[in-house]
């Protein structure tokens, strides 16, 4: 049954994440880019991660998706134009994407032949508790130091979007 | 209530210039919000300078104390400490040479000197991080900062266009090198970089195709950062597009953080598989140093002249990283400090001649330069031999320290190969000097303004700097080989 279900979510993940690319209307994009956030937070439920899966659903496919919509909203993004492609993306990109797959997939078979499968439902030590106790005592540094990066990143918006006062 | 749950005070000393830094901006924003229009000229850039030398002055004592900090997710040590001085320097410089040309070009001073600070403790967190989580939050500050500084004349179509490519393809190095922490961490178990090494140096370790996947992610992520090549594409479009002081402080700091970073993962956790990364370095090395000359030479605008010599001189540095001993970390180590004076300074002196708009940015519009204002031409000179590797300058001992380090590690063709590539760099650096003093004033150098006092100190601090590198350069260098020894041990 976890297979079955780690299985199928994997691959709308995919489909989805794939759909993102492909699509030219912005709203389309933006709505397969929330599946494919919904379907990673099903895989991290499954792995016992049960925060990290609520956090995955509030934040990236409720706050901050219903953000992107409300901008390409705002934009009137219209529908892509079709550009001519470049030759070189054509004929290397596609095949070299392949070619990085199967280089990928064949080094971990490879690598791992005899690793222990997951097995789900086995990791208990991803709730909220243990999650918050390192956040706060491990990796308290970093999660300081994170904030001083958000605070840029909303002064660089500020500076390159707002409107000239004079 | 645990008691790791506050750290200790000598764990805050020791993170004390980025904590200094951090605040100085965010004072400056609140400042800037608080004044307004009311604020005195050039204050702000003030308070920045007072906050970049009050973190000059604790990473200095910082150093009294050196080891790890919160968990481990600092180390300071001879290393952090000399790329923290080195990209604080930088800071300084870049501010300095940056009030006449904010004012000139009407910009938003405020955001300007916060960022600029946000930028450097963005490095600081970056230099002296002992975990791949830190050194990737260390190199997202810098650079976020560091696009923004790129972008921020609006009404400038190159800036724009600048901003936009540093940015996007700066996020999709990002992917890379974070793709590569990610195997890193799947192969150990770990992201710290000391239980890192202690996993990958016992018998039972990871396994070797494991981490050369790791290893090559991670160097385009670094490649990228440090414009190597094959990995240069952008620079010479962003640092011709960037206003000339975003330029030059990006050029220089992040760069060298990035340089830091690089040496400290390749020479601790990679050290393993250093067989298999030598080759390719080496073609790195070679690659860069070769295209950023030969394409130095046929510009004619000085900003991407410089952008591709500074290619060309992260290719030097790849020569000391190729050598793998540590008087070749070392060497980097020296290279790197003299490479971000006499580049900070050659910019500086673009910012001065450029004037409204950068109109004035060509090799020609140097003419002259010589006869109207003298000292500036003196420090471009010493700027200019120094890149050329002339005795005397900075320039000259970093060349030398690492091509003796590569020939120690037998790397013959490479080192006769790089000193061929230094010969090339001589043309086109040369050429300058011989505009600045051989041609008649032009229109640049006919209506030069006097020299603020803002852009003196930078020029003259930073010749100074290359002059001390280039005649006590063995203080530096001691202190670089004894940082190297302790390192990633």
């Amino acid at each position: 049954m976890d297979v079955f279900l780690f299985f199928l979510f994997a691959a709308i993940a995919v489909i989805c994440a794939v759909n993102v690319v492909v699509q030219t209307h912005p709203i389309s994009s933006a709505l397969s880019l929330v599946g494919v956030m919904g379907a990673l937070a099903v895989l991290y439920l499954l792995l016992g991660g049960e925060f990290i899966a609520m956090a995955q659903v509030i934040v990236y496919a409720g706050a901050i998706m219903v953000l992107f919509i409300f901008v390409i909203m705002l934009l009137n993004a219209g529908e892509e134009s079709k550009q001519s492609k470049s030759l070189v993306a054509q004929f290397l990109g596609i095949p070299g994407f392949f070619a990085l797959l199967v280089v990928l997939a064949f080094g971990i078979l490879r690598l791992f032949p005899n690793a222990p499968r997951v097995r789900f439902g086995e990791f208990t030590s991803a709730g909220a508790e243990e999650l918050g106790r390192s956040l706060f005592t491990q990796y308290l540094l970093p999660f300081e130091v994170v904030t001083v990066l958000i605070l840029i990143a909303i002064v660089g918006a500020i500076v390159l979007a707002r409107k000239e006062m004079d | 209530m645990p008691a790791n749950l506050f750290p200790a005070p000598v764990e805050i000393f020791r993170f004390l210039p980025e904590i200094i830094l951090a605040l100085g901006g965010t004072l400056i924003m609140v400042l800037e919000a608080l004044t307004g229009d009311r604020q005195p000229k050039n204050a702000l850039g003030h308070v920045s300078l007072a906050a970049l030398f009050a973190a000059l002055v604790a990473a200095v004592a910082v150093h009294g104390s050196p080891g790890p900090a919160f968990s481990s997710m600092l180390l300071v040590d001879g290393f952090a400490t000399f790329f923290r001085v080195v990209v604080i320097a930088v800071g300084i410089l870049t501010v300095f040479s940056s009030y006449r040309y904010l004012s000139r070009e009407g910009a938003n001073t405020g955001e300007y000197y916060a960022l600029v600070l946000f930028s450097v403790a963005g490095q600081g967190v970056m230099v002296t991080a002992n975990e791949l989580i830190m050194i990737f939050i260390g190199l997202e500050i810098s650079s976020i900062a560091t696009y923004v500084m790129a972008g921020l004349l609006r009404d400038d179509a190159r800036a724009n266009e600048s901003a936009l490519k540093y940015f996007l393809l700066g996020s999709f190095a990002t992917a890379f090198l974070l793709y590569g922490i990610a195997f890193l961490y799947g192969a150990t178990g770990t992201t710290n970089l000391t239980a890192i090494r202690e996993t990958v140096l016992r018998a039972d370790g990871p396994s070797p195709l494991l981490l050369g996947l790791a290893a090559a992610l991670m160097l385009v992520g670094f490649g990228f950062k440090i414009s190597s090549a094959p990995f240069q594409m952008w620079a010479p479009d962003v640092y011709q597009g960037a206003p000339t002081p975003v330029t030059a402080f990006m050029s220089a700091g992040p760069k060298a953080a990035a340089f830091a970073i690089f040496l400290r993962v390749f020479v601790t956790i990679f050290e393993p598989i250093g067989d298999r990364w030598e080759p390719i370095i080496w073609v790195f090395a070679l690659a860069s140093m070769t295209i950023g000359n030969f394409a130095a030479l046929t510009q004619s605008n000085v900003k991407r002249m410089l952008a591709y010599s500074s290619i060309a001189h992260a290719g030097y540095v790849l020569v000391a990283l190729c050598a793998r001993s540590d008087i070749g970390t070392a060497a980097a180590m020296f290279y790197l400090a003299a490479y971000a004076l006499m580049n900070v300074g050659a910019f500086a002196v673009v910012a001065y001649i450029c004037g409204k708009g950068e109109k004035y940015v060509g090799i020609d519009d140097l003419a002259g330069l010589g006869s109207r204002r003298p000292a500036v031409a003196a420090a471009l000179t010493i700027f200019l031999c120094s890149l050329i590797g002339v005795p005397l300058t900075g320039g000259f001992f970093g060349k030398f320290y690492i091509f003796k380090a590569a020939l120690e590690s037998k790397l013959i063709w490479l080192t006769v190969l790089g000193l061929l590539n230094s010969a090339v760099a001589a043309y086109y650096y040369l050429r300058m000097l011989v505009v600045m003093y051989m041609r008649e004033p032009g229109e640049a150098t006919e209506n030069l303004e006097p020299l603020p006092a803002g852009l003196r100190t930078a020029l003259f601090t930073s010749a100074a700097g290359v002059l001390l590198l280039g005649i006590f350069p063995s203080r530096i260098l001691e202190f670089a080989v004894q940082s190297a020894k302790l390192f990633g041990r």
